[in-house]
């Protein structure tokens, strides 16, 4: 079982003749994912990766039903994309580019709300049903399938925790990436409730940092909603205030988004935070034999 | 990028924004004419930081004499470690109320959010939380007249101070989306005899947007390290210890520095050299690390899209054409690992397979 996609999952990579987007594409279709078309304005008839290249998102559609896009194109031309792909009726869109404009973003997650569609990004991995399919640019061969819901803020940090998941003998059911930025489409608690209406999902792993409320948020949502058990690390402990720490999410700010903040929430949400990335494996280990 | 205070008042009054009238001066005689001008007037330095009028960067003055020898103490004091190169000398404005208004952006509605109470003029913090209305607007339409009526009801105000704001808000939820603002501030906003006027202006412009507004000037409160980093599009901040910490992706770049805490260590800074670097990246990330002169160096590599070949092949390039002289901690797993591992062990480098391993050693080598 997985949540947001699936094997049967159809979906459409804009801005697929570019060097990330024909990488990944090439990567995705490895890994199982059904990829039905690609979209480069002013390519169409080009083939990549044995992928067709059409103009618009429309004209793919035309002869290509599909669900999701995931979008390679630079930044300043992404809002367009991503209108282009929710107007054309897709319901899942990944935005990988980073910066992307804070006000851009906030465009296209206005959007999406009235076209009832999830936006998963920006700056993000992407999103994985482990063994089934992958819209995202993480190394497919950390996401095996197991009883484990994954979702974070950040890319590396939850390969490494997947990683360690996966030596330990411990798959993944879905892993989804949040993204690093200040607006992004999904929150902890959208993809938390998915996890604990999923009956494959036994334990869930959170992957949180200093910035925004979003950890708070979870942390009320655990408490009042959820019965599964969650593990948490939580990274930017020491990072000083009013600084960047290379997300644009990740500030802390007049006080707010600390680090100190989001543990006690979670914590008092009967959530366990390990101290250590390297921890967060051995809890899970833990809560999946109680249950 | 956050804009000095005079920049600030320049964009609100394009947009109609009352501000009261003022000069920017560069000396103390200038500060001088503009007093003589001007007449009563308040002389404000222009530094970022929020705390200037505490550290005395604020002066009020009757006359040209009085600007003149306040200007000079201004211009020779410290703000966090910031002096003044500009000061923005206003008129005295009759200030019957202080009030406070802002734009910013609500990640978790992710929609822009109006912050308006009647208590301005003091840090927005010690303003009591059910004293500041917060109102989420719609992007898709926009703050509308029935949303600035309904800020007025919940903060309590009526009558003609409401329409003032019913005149006042939309220009500044203008300004802030026209100029993708991350933040636009006005604290105090003056009540006066003549109507509301933005008596200050802090305003922040989203990075990642700047390429649309070519107009604007380009501020940094970087160091100078750090400038040179974001040219060789790095992410790096400082940071003081004595290990420096090289990672790819923001997320384990912070988690690497916890974790050398943890363990007792003192990191240098925080570097992440991104996702799928290639070999010249690398090695520009490595030799602006070793200009630093730390005492060790810890490399904590989970490739993904990042390839360990790669990363190995920056090191050795690095170490022969500059040399390395420092011990090093190397962790290195993922994509293309063992190439990357046969490239160091020709060099005689060991690396390890996990990241607390490679922690502990970088700690203990600075004992």
């Amino acid at each position: 079982m997985s949540v947001y996609i699936n094997q049967d999952t159809r979906v459409l990579v804009q801005g697929i003749t570019g060097r990330q987007g024909s990488f990944h594409t090439a990567q995705m279709l490895a890994y199982g994912t059904k990829i039905v078309g690609g979209v480069s304005p002013g390519k169409r008839g080009q083939v990549v990766e044995g992928v067709p290249v059409f103009d618009s998102t429309f004209e793919a559609l035309e002869s290509h039903p599909a669900d999701a896009s995931i979008l390679f194109m630079p930044a300043p031309f992404a809002k367009d994309g991503a209108l282009e792909a929710l107007e054309a009726g897709l319901k899942i869109i990944v935005l990988i580019p980073e910066s992307i404009p804070l006000h851009d973003a906030m465009d296209i997650m206005a959007y999406a709300r009235q076209k009832n569609a999830v936006v998963v990004g920006p700056n993000t991995f992407g999103l994985v049903s482990s063994g089934s399919s992958k819209i995202g640019i993480m190394p497919g061969r950390y996401f095996v399938p197991g009883p484990v819901g994954v979702v974070s803020r950040s890319g590396t940090l939850c390969y490494e925790i997947v990683g360690n998941l996966t030596n330990d003998g411990i798959g993944t059911t879905t892993v989804v990436g949040l993204g690093g930025d200040r607006v992004v489409g999904l929150h902890f608690v959208d993809v938390l409730k998915k996890f604990e209406e999923d009956p494959a999902t036994e334990t869930v792993v959170l992957v949180g940092e200093i910035g925004g409320s979003a950890e708070e948020e979870a942390a009320a949502y655990i408490s009042s909603s959820m019965i599964k058990p969650v593990i948490a690390y939580l990274a930017g402990r020491s990072a000083p205030p009013g600084k960047r720490m290379g997300h644009a999410g990740a500030i802390i700010e007049r006080g707010r988004g600390t680090f100190e903040s989001k543990v006690e929430a979670l914590s008092e949400a009967g959530v366990k935070v390990a101290d250590l990335p390297t921890a967060v494996s051995p809890l899970v280990k833990n809560a999946l034999d109680k249950t | 990028m956050k804009l000095y205070e005079h920049m600030g008042k320049e964009l609100f009054a394009r947009c109609g924004i009352p501000v009261p009238r003022g000069k920017l001066v560069e000396t103390v005689d200038q500060a001088g004419e503009a007093a003589a001008e001007l007449g009563e007037v308040v002389i404000k330095s222009q530094v970022l930081t929020g705390k200037r009028g505490k550290a005395g960067g604020i002066a009020f003055v009757s006359n040209p004499g009085e600007a003149k020898k306040e200007a000079a103490r201004i211009f020779d004091l410290k703000f966090d470690g910031l002096t003044t190169e500009k000061l923005l000398v206003e008129e005295k404005i009759q200030i019957e109320q202080e009030l406070y208004l802002a734009l910013t952006i609500d990640g978790a509605a992710r929609r822009p959010l109006v912050l308006a109470s009647l208590d301005g003029g003091m840090d927005v913090e010690e303003v009591a939380e059910e004293r500041m209305i917060r109102w989420p607007v719609d992007n898709t339409i926009g703050l509308q007249d029935y949303m600035v009526r309904e800020i007025c009801r919940r903060m309590g105000v009526t009558g003609s101070l409401q329409k003032e704001f019913v005149k006042f808000m939309p220009k500044l939820y203008r300004m802030f989306r026209e100029m993708d603002a991350e933040l636009a501030e006005i604290n105090p906003l003056a009540l006066t005899p003549d109507g509301l006027i933005a008596a200050d202006a802090k305003v922040t412009i989203d990075d990642d947007a700047l390429y649309r507004h070519p107009q604007l000037p380009r501020i940094t409160e970087k160091t100078a390290l750090e400038l040179k980093a974001e040219e060789l599009d790095l992410a790096y901040v400082e940071l003081g210890g004595d290990i420096a910490v090289m990672a790819n992706g923001a997320g384990i770049t912070m988690a690497t520095l916890d974790m050398v805490q943890h363990y007792g260590g003192d990191p240098a800074n925080f570097l992440d050299f991104g996702g799928g670097a290639d070999i010249d990246k690398t090695t520009q990330a490595l030799e602006l690390l070793l200009a630093t002169a730390p005492k060790v160096l810890l490399i904590n590599i989970f490739g993904g899209i990042t390839r360990c070949d790669v990363v190995a092949e920056a090191f050795v390039r690095v170490k022969e054409n500059k040399g390395i002289e420092l011990p090093v901690s190397f962790r290195l797993v993922g994509t293309n690992e063992s190439e990357g591992r046969a490239v160091l062990e020709k060099e005689g480098i060991k690396t390890f397979n996990s990241m607390d391993e490679a922690v502990r050693h970088a700690v203990g080598l600075t004992a």
